[in-house]
């Protein structure tokens, strides 16, 4: 019962958590930019202008909600879901503190690269629902990309499941924290799975699909009023996603100083409150990203997904097995 | 690779720069008085209107967003019967004020020319005429033109003659 | 032709001609003031200086003066070297010491040759510190404006004016720097052309007062071709418009007809198009004794077509002065026996004589630009300057230019204005003028004859006989007149190519006949004649085409109860018939539908009003008395529901349910083909202008200038949301700005303009040749063509001599410039220049009646009784009296001459 209990808050908690982190990470995406670009960003409205977000949002949701009538109408409403769902989803597996997962399970990892898989159909049947050729090609592109960037996603994390022995992610955590960061072992395998996870998330400077220069706004052209800010959210949960994976997977999760606390509530506060802050951080280098580089040719992003990044991830599976084999 | 991380530490960096931007409306930023803003239209030194209406500036505007009609008093002195400038068109480019020969278009660095119905955005005469000359306080076109008004005849302009009487064949 | 050498490069030009004109004609940029094409050189203002070599080895070259320079064989020129250029400068520059600083409020600014000029020759500064030289102006009449300041002396003004026109009061006064262009005292200037002046001045010192009064920019104004509708020579016009006005009419050359002049009518008489007295929305009148009450469209044609089933008893009087397009629909809606002109009876007769004479005879028909190339003149009974202005300037350069033979065998060529005139003197070209009453051409007349029509008419008969015995004998001739109509006859014989001109004003059908004879006399010679026959209205000959028999056909016909619904176009029936016959007529029908655009007595009669467009807001066909179909084409989209008769005749026709026919007229081109397979003479009606669908490289031609002003502002006031450019399914022409920029085919030019020629000088861009035809040729086509070899029997219908019967007169119709024809007497300009109406009584009858001028005379004008001051009109034959046609103060003086009686009026 009480168990049971844990688990639906902890839900709860996940799911208010993260739906409320992607809006401000819009907020935050906005002044960080505004930051690097010598500007104010938005201050307006509330607080450091942190209702903006509110007013953007009530903005969104009173927009008219316009479905093009030559768009495939089931698909068209049905793409917006599934980023959001296979995101929310892929959420499930994480472990923010020891104990604080909805589900622990062993093969947690596995369950994160399925459902970051799924999140593909989205974008491809978002662009091939709207029947409009700039979508479409939006739609092709992200799945090409995607095809591309999996393979050695799943690839650069078998470094770390080498090393530590287990899919599960909450086991990964508890193997950095007995050996060390896998960031420093795996610095490769990081790089790697940090550049596919920008890839995943479509962002700047992997942001092919909706390339505005070219496709106007690519898969998501035709789509208007909250369907949109789906797409939108979707894509900041994604980024939260790939920092909270950063996190657990090469930066020891919670582990952290714990001021001598030693148990109870306060120290899984404790151990929380490093895991956020470590994620805070990726989610700002991710936006230093956005604000630092250009966008590549889409040929180039291919050839360097297939030609650079694969034979890279499977060099690092070799010596990382080389090397765990040695040291055995 | 390594240029790459030396971009993202020099925008990261600009986290530490001045902001280029300012606090606009609670900072009112330096208008220079020959900022192309919104436009009026100005009086000579005598308190007349100085446009004569010769419709350059309407044939200057790229946009077509002036529009007049001339008349005249009952002295000949030209001025416009209307004078329309429609500033939903109107890109301030500043080429009327170019092309005005008696300084009577003049642009102003009053930018903030919005409103929520496009319609209040054409002004007339009455909405453009100030009370004063602008820029060019002592010029008065008419003080120059041969034209004769009231209060000037002919031959009574600057640099002139007294007309000539042609019924003499004296030198 | 001579081969020269211009800046390095070849040209081909006619050998004696002067170099300004190869210059311009080559499409040179070459700077010019006193030069002018109509009036020659003079070589005065030293502008067009060039360089000529005497070889291509000569490095030295001299200036001279293009103008009086002849190209010769192998002439080596330079427009470029520094030293031609810096003279140019040098001229503009001296020009320019006392020209005010009013381009900003200058009439002329932005289609000023000075300016033009000032920038060709890149004079931008002005260095002279000193004093301007300033003058009092004129008031020179309601036409024209005077701004003396602005004059650089170039003399054209009198030169034309003085010279070329026969103006006796411009002159040039007083000397050296202080030439002074103006009359001896304020007042109007009495010559008919003086509008002329407007665009024979480089600069701004004689400008258009009725653009004043609206004034708009040349770039400004929407202007489409078109052609004069106030008399029928049909020259061609430039109309402008803005803002839903017409604001000045242009003159648009025409190498064949007009050339670069008009007259004042012409020019200023376009009042009438924006006037308060435009009919602008449906009217009806519901109760018989009910007002005229606007409706809407719909609710005008159900009614209308309801009442129109019985199309049967349908009449139509149709116009001479609507297009022939709109009389054609009216003819379709009534049907061919049911149609008559909307002219008297003895009007639509003399018309058609006239054009029988035209088109069965062996005299060809002569345009304005042959009339000037004939030699001798023989005018019969016509007052050229009141009925048809500008075939009288035209007579006056056949007189000016016959003797050019003298220049010739001097070895002068006829450009060299000063120097031919000089050697001319007062030579003059034999010139005849026969007429009721002294007209303002007897100045260049070599003899003039005034006596009654009958007298004119024998005089003719005479001239005929004298010419060719065959032709029939003039009875009882008087001695005078016998030796006069040797003198004319031996004139015309031993010139070259003799004119004869006669008309319809005088309502003498003998007179008509009489010129017919001396022209086919003369043809008979053998050297052929030229004959131009004046008729009333811009539209006489299309409507004869059209139509036979007049109003009072049409009144028979109503009487006897074959018709009750009378639809009138474009015609005030008071002007053309008796009061009392349109009374009975309007009064008669059931039912009388008026579509027309200008209140007048007809309309106030009508049961229904339809608002007709003029010819600004419509497209149409005209027919000159040349027999010349030229097209006019619509300026201006105009406010409310006025659109083109033909229109309104054809949505009536649909209305009232027999429109099967007219169903597919939806632009002009449909009513042509209509109109090409119920006609066959008027075929010629498509080809007057090129149909709709034309278009070059893809592109219609705009109507406004490509720097036309305010689209986004001139009606932000009443929409803030711009309309897009109202569609024209009738022309090639658009109304916007947008389309082909280029230089259009002659009959679509909306406006003379050339780069660097803002002015009207830049129609030399548009001719094939200075003074010769707009390329591509000029525009019209003509439907009568001489038969050479017809051998039609003389007229032998010879009137009795006029006796002077004891206490009658002879009342003759006497035309003013100003005031006769209807439409361009509602201009405000017009009328001020309109002469009171008044009676002309010669000397020996004003004695008689003890009347002195300006005493009350009472007399019964066709049928009506009036009271009128009295005129002494020394040169009026005893007997015979004139009266003024269609004045305002006037109307109902149709149907004349007849014989009154006059009394002096008792003082009450």
């Amino acid at each position: 019962m009480n168990e049971t209990l844990g688990t639906l808050l902890i839900i709860a908690f996940v799911i208010l958590g993260v739906l409320h982190v992607a809006p401000g990470l819009i907020w935050l995406e906005r002044r960080l930019l505004a930051l690097w670009q010598d500007r104010y960003g938005p201050n307006r409205v509330g607080p450091f202008g942190l209702f903006q977000v509110l007013a953007d949002a009530i903005k969104m949701f009173f927009k008219e909600d316009w479905i093009p009538p030559f768009a495939d109408k089931a698909t068209f409403i049905l793409a917006p879901c599934i980023i959001n769902v296979t995101a929310l989803t892929a959420f499930a597996v994480i472990p923010f503190a020891p104990g604080w997962s909805v589900v622990d399970m062993s093969v947690g990892l596995l369950f994160f690269l399925a459902m970051s898989s799924l999140g593909v159909y989205s974008v491809t049947l978002a662009g091939w629902a709207s029947n409009n050729k700039y979508s479409l090609l939006g739609g092709l592109r992200a799945s090409a990309q995607m095809l591309g960037y999996e393979v050695f996603m799943g690839l650069s994390l078998m470094g770390v499941v080498l090393m530590s022995g287990t899919f599960n992610l909450a086991k990964i955590v508890e193997a950095q924290q007995n050996t060390i960061w896998y960031c420093v072992p795996q610095f490769l395998g990081m790089m790697l799975f940090l550049i596919a996870g920008i890839a995943e998330t479509h962002r700047l400077p992997f942001d092919l699909p909706e390339a505005e220069a070219e496709l106007i706004a690519g898969f998501h052209s035709e789509y208007s009023s909250m369907k949109f800010g789906m797409f939108f959210i979707g894509e900041y949960i994604g980024i939260t996603l790939i920092s909270c994976l950063m996190t657990v997977l090469y930066f020891g999760g919670w582990d952290g100083p714990t001021f001598g606390i030693s148990e109870g509530l306060a120290l899984k506060l404790v151990q929380f409150g490093w895991f956020a802050a470590k994620t805070f951080v990726f989610l700002c280098l991710f936006i230093l990203l956005r604000a630092s580089f250009c966008r590549p040719r889409y040929d180039q992003l291919i050839a360097f997904g297939w030609k650079i990044m694969l034979p890279l991830s499977l060099a690092n599976l070799l010596i990382t097995g080389a090397a765990l084999l040695a040291l055995e | 690779m390594l240029s790459l991380i030396k971009t993202m530490w020099l925008v990261f960096l600009h986290s530490f720069s001045r902001r280029e931007t300012t606090q606009y409306p609670d900072e009112m930023p330096y208008y220079p008085p020959r900022w192309r803003g919104r436009i009026v239209l100005t009086r000579d030194p005598d308190g007349e209107e100085r446009c004569v209406a010769c419709n350059l500036c309407a044939v200057a505007c790229p946009v077509a967003c002036i529009s007049l009609q001339a008349t005249e008093d009952e002295h000949g002195r030209r001025y416009p019967d209307f004078f329309r400038i429609n500033f939903s068109r109107c890109i301030f480019c500043g080429y009327c004020e170019e092309a005005c020969p008696t300084y009577a278009i003049q642009l102003t660095p009053d930018f903030e020319v919005s409103e929520y119905r496009r319609k209040n955005l054409v002004y007339e005469k009455e909405d453009l005429l100030i009370s004063g000359p602008g820029k060019y306080p002592g010029y008065n076109f008419y003080r120059v033109a041969g034209l004769a008004i009231k209060g000037k005849g002919k031959g009574e302009a600057e640099c002139e003659e007294p007309p000539v009487d042609p019924h003499s064949l004296l030198p | 032709m001579a081969k020269l050498l211009i800046d390095g490069k070849q040209y081909e030009a006619e050998a004696g001609q002067n170099l300004l004109h190869v210059c311009l004609s080559l499409g040179l940029n070459l700077p010019y003031f006193c030069w002018h094409p109509a009036l020659g050189s003079v070589g005065a203002c030293r502008q067009c200086a060039v360089k000529q070599y005497r070889d291509e080895n000569d490095k030295q070259g001299r200036l001279v003066m293009s103008c009086m320079t002849p190209v010769t064989e192998g002439m080596v020129i330079t427009l470029e070297d520094p030293d031609s250029k810096e003279f140019r400068a040098t001229i503009i520059e001296s020009l320019m010491t006392n020209h005010p600083h009013d381009c900003p409020i200058c009439d002329e600014g932005g289609e000023c040759h000075l300016q033009d000029m000032t920038v060709m020759t890149g004079h931008n500064y002005r260095g002279y510190r000193f004093k301007k030289r300033t003058f009092n102006n004129q008031y020179l009449g309601p036409f024209i404006n005077h701004e003396m300041n602005r004059c650089i002396t170039c003399y054209r003004c009198v030169r034309f004016y003085h010279d070329y026109a026969g103006g006796g009061d411009l002159a040039a006064f007083a000397s050296k720097n202080h030439v002074y262009f103006g009359r001896h005292e304020d007042g109007a200037l009495e010559s008919e052309f003086s509008g002329n002046l407007v665009e024979v001045c480089p600069t701004g010192v004689f400008t258009d007062k009725t653009l004043k009064e609206h004034y708009t920019r040349k770039w400004d104004l929407q202007t489409a071709p078109s052609v004069c509708v106030h008399c029928a020579q049909g020259c061609n016009t430039i109309p402008g418009e803005r803002y839903g006005e017409i604001r000045r009419i242009l003159n648009r050359y025409h190498g064949e007809v007009n050339g670069y002049f008009l007259c004042d009518r012409g020019r200023f008489g376009y009042s009438f198009v924006n006037a308060a007295t435009r009919i602008r929305e449906p009217r009806l009148r519901r109760a018989k004794e009910g007002a005229l009450e606007s409706v809407t469209k719909q609710a005008l044609l159900a009614e209308l077509g309801a009442a129109f089933k019985d199309r049967e008893k349908v009449i139509g009087i149709g116009s001479p002065r609507a297009s022939l397009e709109g009389n054609f629909a009216l003819k379709t809606l009534v049907g061919d026996s049911r149609f008559f002109a909307g002219v008297a009876d003895k009007e639509a007769k003399l018309v058609s004589l006239a054009l029988e004479i035209l088109q069965d005879g062996p005299a060809r028909s002569a345009s304005l630009k042959d009339v000037e190339r004939c030699d001798a003149v023989l005018v019969l009974g016509e007052d050229l300057t009141n009925t048809s202005p500008r075939l009288a300037l035209s007579l006056r350069q056949l007189v000016r230019n016959a003797p050019l033979g003298l220049a010739a065998k001097a070895g002068i060529p006829d450009w060299h204005d000063l120097a031919a005139r000089e050697i001319i003197q007062d030579e003059k070209g034999p010139c005849f003028i026969a007429t009721a009453a002294a007209t303002r051409l007897d100045d260049i007349a070599a003899e003039t004859y005034h006596a009654a029509p009958e007298d004119l008419a024998r005089l003719g008969f005479a001239v005929a006989h004298a010419l060719d015995p065959e032709a029939p004998r003039v009875a009882d001739l008087s001695p005078d007149a016998a030796a006069l109509a040797a003198r004319i006859a031996e004139a015309l014989r031993s010139a070259k190519r003799p004119l004869v001109v006669s008309g319809t004003s005088l309502g003498s059908e003998a007179v008509l006949e009489a010129a017919a004879n001396v022209a086919w006399a003369l043809s008979k010679e053998g050297q052929g004649a030229d004959l131009s026959l004046v008729v009333p209205e811009c539209n006489s000959l299309g409507l004869a085409l059209l139509a036979e028999g007049g109003i009072g056909r049409a009144l028979e016909a109503v009487k006897k109860g074959e018709a009750d619904t009378l639809v009138i176009l474009e015609n005030d029936l008071y002007r053309r018939a008796p009061k009392k016959a349109v009374d009975e007529l309007l009064d008669t029908a059931k039912r009388v539908i008026v579509v027309d655009h200008t209140e007048h007595a007809t309309t106030a009669k009508a049961a229904a009003l339809l608002p007709a467009g003029t010819f600004a807001e419509s497209d149409g066909t005209l027919v000159s008395n040349e027999g010349r179909m030229q097209r006019f084409f619509q300026v201006f989209v105009p406010k409310g529901e006025i659109q083109e008769s033909w229109r309104w005749l054809r949505e009536l026709m649909l209305a009232a349910g027999f429109g099967e026919r007219v169903a597919g007229w939806n632009s002009l081109t449909d009513v042509h083909h209509a109109m090409l397979e119920a006609q066959a003479d008027l075929a010629a009606v498509t080809a007057a202008a090129p149909d709709p669908s034309f278009r070059v490289t893809g592109l219609k031609i705009p109507r406004q200038p490509h720097r036309y002003s305010g689209r986004t502002a001139m009606n932000a006031h009443i929409n803030i949301h711009e309309q897009k450019p109202p569609e024209d399914p009738d022309s090639p022409l658009t109304f916007s700005m947008e389309g082909f920029l280029g230089r259009a085919p002659s009959p679509l030019v909306t406006r003379f303009w050339a780069p660097g020629w803002n002015s009207v000088q830049a129609l030399t861009r548009f001719q094939e040749e200075v003074a010769g035809p707009l390329r591509g040729g000029d525009p019209g086509v003509r439907l009568i063509e001489p038969a050479p070899d017809a051998r039609k029997s003389y007229h032998s219908h010879i009137p009795a001599a006029h006796q002077p019967s004891d206490g009658e007169l002879l009342l003759v119709p006497l035309h003013q410039i100003f005031g006769s024809e209807a439409l361009s007497a509602l201009s405000p300009a017009i009328e001020q220049r309109t002469a009171k109406a008044a009676l002309a009584l010669s000397a020996e009858d004003s004695k008689r009646l003890a009347v002195a001028d300006g005493d009350e005379v009472e007399v019964t004008i066709c049928g009506l009784p009036r009271r009128l001051p009295a005129r002494v009109v020394a040169s009026l034959p005893k007997g015979v009296a004139g009266a003024p046609v269609g004045l305002p103060d006037l109307p109902s003086v149709v149907s004349l001459p007849e014989r009154v009686r006059a009394n002096k009026a008792v003082v009450r």
